[in-house]
């Protein structure tokens, strides 16, 4: 098996080359599927049969918790691999991920609640799923925390890998909560094993935001690692001629 | 066109958690893009000062 593609991956000169290359690509894919999805969702899906038109919160809703999710598993991912090989890059790319997940977890936690005000009836409730998602953002916010309060940057890699690592448990739990416990939230309609609840006209504007939110999270990723890189490499002469300084 | 924006009576939740939705993707865009012109600049300013010294 040959393993150059990961020990490339750990150089910093070629994936701020390959960053750079990367970002369009993932913008404007993730631009015009969010596109569509809009469309789809706010225009060609038909009203739900017992939430009417207020269903179509759903196309936010879901991406966004999509995002919650997917960008902390990134992140414990990124951290675990800075963990255990030393990677510089991939603290790089754990640091990059925390602020854009906090920020979704945000999104999810609104637009649910103002989709909880007209369907249960109230915009909060100490229920399983959305005190687990609230735990999420709290897990973002101090892994935010404890980096900024660590002046040394290595040091900051390596006291938030750990919280980031530790801190995944919390998306199995967030994840199950709708089934393990009795919730106000409804159960999976998409992200399971058998046929999806949803006819096609309103899955196929969710698929494409789920997709073009996730192509989105790549694009800023992409444009945070680089950031990352640069302040990480201080006096590095890759950067001179990376920059035609 | 009036009752798209109405969204059979949902408009008050509806309008609002796109927007919020919106408002956060945009944030990114904006944060991630000053981030990245932040730590250019100042790459460059590390490296002009070093070229400096003999």
């Amino acid at each position: 098996m040959n393993f150059t593609w990961f020990h490339r991956l750990g150089s910093p000169p070629y994936v701020y080359a390959l960053a750079e290359r990367l970002t369009p690509w993932f913008a404007w894919s993730a631009a015009l599927l969010i596109l569509a999805g809009l469309y789809g969702g706010l225009v060609l899906a038909p009203p739900d049969y017992q939430q009417g038109d207020g269903f179509r919160i759903i196309y936010v809703h879901a991406p966004s918790a999509w995002m919650s999710l997917m960008v902390y598993t990134s992140m414990a991912l990124a951290a675990a691999v800075g963990l255990i090989w030393r990677i510089k890059v991939a603290h790089a790319a754990a640091a990059a991920c925390a602020p854009v997940g906090a920020s979704f977890t945000v999104a999810a936690l609104v637009t649910g609640s103002l989709w909880g005000q007209p369907m249960w009836g109230t915009y909060w409730q100490w229920d399983p799923r959305l005190t687990s998602e609230l735990v999420l953002l709290f897990l973002y916010l101090g892994y935010m925390g404890l980096r900024a309060g660590i002046e040394d940057t290595q040091r900051a890699d390596r006291a938030s890998a750990v919280l980031a690592v530790v801190g995944i448990i919390n998306v199995p739990v967030i994840h199950y909560s709708v089934t393990w416990w009795n919730s106000l939230h409804q159960a999976p309609t998409v992200m399971r094993l058998a046929k999806s609840a949803m006819p096609p006209s309103m899955l196929v504007p969710l698929l494409m935001m789920l997709l073009g939110f996730t192509l989105f999270f790549g694009a800023v990723l992409l444009v945070r690692l680089r950031a990352e890189i640069l302040t990480r490499e201080r006096t590095s002469q890759w950067i001179r001629e990376a920059l035609g300084a | 066109m009036m009752e798209f924006l109405d969204m059979g009576g949902y408009a008050a939740f509806v309008w609002p958690a796109y927007a919020i939705t919106f408002a956060v993707i945009a944030a990114n865009i904006i944060w991630a893009r000053r981030l990245l012109r932040q730590a250019q600049a100042s790459a460059r300013r590390r490296l002009a000062a070093r070229g400096e010294q003999p």
